[in-house]
């Protein structure tokens, strides 16, 4: 399965005059998919009566009313346990984690219950579940803050992975992974939320393992997933002005990930660069990099490059923040490294 | 909010109690269920010992009024869940003592086909949706099972399974040792804020694993505080009697139900094993054990069966243990001769929506040449 250029079979238009933030269509998806499915309900902290606490649930409270918008006290282990056995039973819980580096406290039940549920009752119950919040750093909130968890969380089989990289795919990730009877961990980016972009007003399910690729290019295979995605487009702007044309391939779910396109640019451009926000050892950058090496190793003609967040604790400092982060001018510098 | 009270029950006269006033049929098939779930222990620890049995084994020999007794007390279609100490409830519940017993020989015939183990029994048809492994890890779930049979009654208006919707409560239990974990304090605050119809069952048997329930928990005589703290209805008895059990706990569960809300309750209990197949057990004396082997649940019913009520005769009870042994005997046969799991259930049962390219290895994702082919050579 190659990557998505353009709309494919029944997805609409990814360019129109319809232009919302990234909140507003996570929202857009968890509405109508409450309004045409009973058993979906919200929970977390400050979904109902705060509106949000970065105002993604923002008039769901008056719609759905305090039964299906459920504000929580501040005890992930023990709402997200509630949700475990509410989708065990049979409802889909949407379960908002104000930032994903606060689900470290949940950590028991998000990765002992929720993605091996199905296993351990030999396929009698699985765990229909959504789990999403804010992931990443860059709002200078300091080490516990900051968690990127892919890594850490998608060494776990069982679960699926989305990570939307703007409005358009939040939208059709989100509706995907609410209707997947699977747990499904929704990574979004507090970064990203006030991001605007042509959403279609209906909605549409993007399917998971199919990565989209942004930009055609023969010169490297640029992959990335969620926020650095965007960073990539502008490193691939500024090496354009180059005469370097890239492949940027948005993986939009790590679990399932779509080695496949990755496998066909590489064998294109016989180059790659991952770019991964979180940290290098053991990251989802060095599992793509294990992939490509095991699948098409003799087509590369310098070895992977990826480009990852520094491997120290995120820092507070703005400059140093900074310097931690990846960015485009990284981003450039490995690509042109490769060639 | 729910009101609290905090009430401690003696043991019933037993003759006036609810369970007394029961026929005889459904008294002599609680015997019956009681003498299959320590016979089915007996066979279980004499498996581990000839290593058929692997693993982390927990077994429940004394405690079983504790399951039985609650679990009679409810509908066979409210949830329940527990901890790792679990054949009783999954008997309790029903479960043919076969696919217990070839759960725990790691069995494709197992109720989670040699998935779970000893620790994890899952049953669907029976509403028993685990054995939990993690201490208190099973309290946020039961909590969430209660809160979704309230959302089918409330929100839905219908079953899931498009019957009628009614009301339901979840039973919860737990051992003393999971008192002191944050999960059950979380659960509990969200069941008393939320108004959960989940009855948290501590099967105190007085020791998390070698340590004395004093020595690690607050207030250990008080716990009804515990629940008050939460906006909790309490409920302390005895755990060793059968028919005490049903009479203090099927009102309580009654209301419970009616009211949606929640739950704690406190069966003083104990086991005659030690905390699993493992343990020395050096932190107790002999003499312990004996005291509340005298007041064994099996003896105390059948005493009461045989001698006070004299519904049944001693033949008609020999028959009921040599069927029981039988039955029990025959669940060994059946996990001993089943087979083993194929290799491909490896890969089985790890997603409902099982595609591409989830894994890098696996049976749908082996490419030539991939490293780590784990199916290679199988």
């Amino acid at each position: 399965m190659s990557a998505v250029m353009d709309a494919v079979g029944a997805l609409p238009p990814r360019t129109g005059d319809r232009v919302i933030q990234f909140r507003e269509a996570l929202r857009e998806a968890m509405s109508e998919e409450m309004r045409n499915d009973e058993r979906i309900f919200l929970l977390g902290e400050e979904v109902a009566q705060y509106k949000g606490a970065y105002k993604v649930s923002e008039g769901m409270l008056e719609e759905f009313g305090p039964k299906r918008i459920i504000d929580t006290p501040i005890s992930e282990n023990g709402f997200a346990g509630l949700a475990i056995g509410a989708a065990m039973y049979g409802l889909k819980p949407i379960v908002e984690f104000m930032s994903w580096s606060f689900s470290l406290v949940a950590a028991d039940q998000i990765l002992n219950n929720a993605p091996k549920m199905l296993y351990m009752s030999g396929g009698q119950w699985g765990c229909p579940a959504v789990f999403r919040g804010n992931d990443g750093a860059g709002g200078q909130l300091g080490s516990t803050h900051s968690w990127c968890v892919e890594a850490l969380y998608a060494n776990v089989p069982g679960l699926k992975m989305a990570i939307p990289s703007c409005p358009y795919d939040a939208k059709g990730l989100l509706v995907t992974a609410i209707r997947d009877p699977d747990p499904v961990f929704f990574l979004e980016s507090e970064r990203m939320l006030g991001d605007k972009a042509h959403v279609p007003e209906e909605q549409y399910a993007i399917p998971f393992g199919q990565a989209y690729k942004h930009r055609e290019g023969d010169a490297c295979t640029l992959v990335s997933f969620g926020r650095p995605v965007n960073f990539c487009l502008e490193a691939a702007d500024e090496l354009a002005t180059d005469g370097i044309e890239v492949d940027v391939l948005d993986m939009r779910t790590i679990r399932p990930l779509d080695i496949d396109s990755i496998i066909e640019s590489v064998k294109k451009t016989n180059r790659i660069v991952i770019v991964d926000q979180s940290w290098p050892f053991a990251g989802i950058a060095s599992e793509v990099m294990a992939q490509v090496c095991e699948r098409c190793f003799d087509w590369l003609d310098h070895p992977p490059v990826r480009v990852t967040t520094d491997d120290v604790p995120t820092p507070y400092s703005k400059v140093l923040e900074q310097a931690y982060l990846p960015n485009a001018g990284k981003i450039v510098k490995a690509v042109k490294g490769a060639l | 909010m729910p009101t609290t009270t905090t009430q401690t029950r003696a043991g019933n006269n037993r003759a006036k109690g609810l369970a007394a006033k029961l026929p005889d049929k459904t008294l002599h098939g609680w015997l019956r269920d009681l003498l299959l779930m320590r016979e089915f222990e007996l066979r279980t620890m004499a498996a581990y010992q000839q290593a058929k049995i692997g693993g982390f084994c927990h077994v429940y020999n004394g405690q079983e009024a504790c399951a039985l007794g609650t679990i009679r007390s409810v509908e066979p279609d409210d949830p329940v869940i527990t901890a790792y100490r679990d054949h009783g409830h999954a008997l309790a519940r029903g479960m043919d003592p076969k696919f217990c017993m070839a759960e725990m020989f790691g069995k494709v015939t197992g109720c989670a086909k040699g998935k779970g183990g000893s620790m994890h029994m899952f049953d669907k048809p029976n509403w028993l949706f685990g054995g939990h492994g993690i201490v208190s890890a099973q309290t946020p779930v039961g909590a969430g099972l209660a809160f979704a049979a309230r959302y089918e009654w409330e929100v839905l208006k219908k079953g899931l399974d498009g019957g009628k919707a009614k009301k339901k409560v979840c039973l919860c239990y737990l051992g003393d040792g999971a008192l002191n974990q944050g999960a059950l304090h979380e659960a509990m605050n969200l069941a008393g804020l939320l108004s959960i119809p989940v009855i948290y069952i501590v099967e105190n048997n007085g020791y998390s694993m070698g340590t004395a329930i004093h020595r690690g928990t607050t207030m250990a005589k008080d716990l009804g505080r515990k629940a008050a703290a939460y906006g909790i209805e309490y409920l302390e008895f005895d755990g060793m009697d059968m028919m005490d059990v049903y009479d203090n706990f099927k009102p309580f569960a009654d209301v419970l139900r009616d009211e949606q809300r929640p739950g704690f309750v406190n069966l003083k209990t104990y086991r005659y094993q030690g905390h699993s197949m493992s343990d020395p057990q050096k932190y107790r004396e002999k003499d312990e054990v004996l005291t509340y082997q005298e007041r064994d649940p099996i003896v105390t019913l059948s005493d009461y069966l045989l001698n006070e009520r004299e519904s049944l005769t001693d033949e008609q009870y020999k028959d009921m243990q040599k069927d029981v042994k039988a039955q029990v005997r025959a669940a060994v046969e059946y996990a001993e001769e089943s087979p083993e799991p194929d290799l491909s259930e490896l890969y089985s049962d790890v997603y409902v929506n099982r595609e591409k390219n989830l894994s890098p290895l696996g049976p749908d994702v082996y490419v030539e040449g991939a490293g780590n082919a784990l199916l290679e050579g199988n």
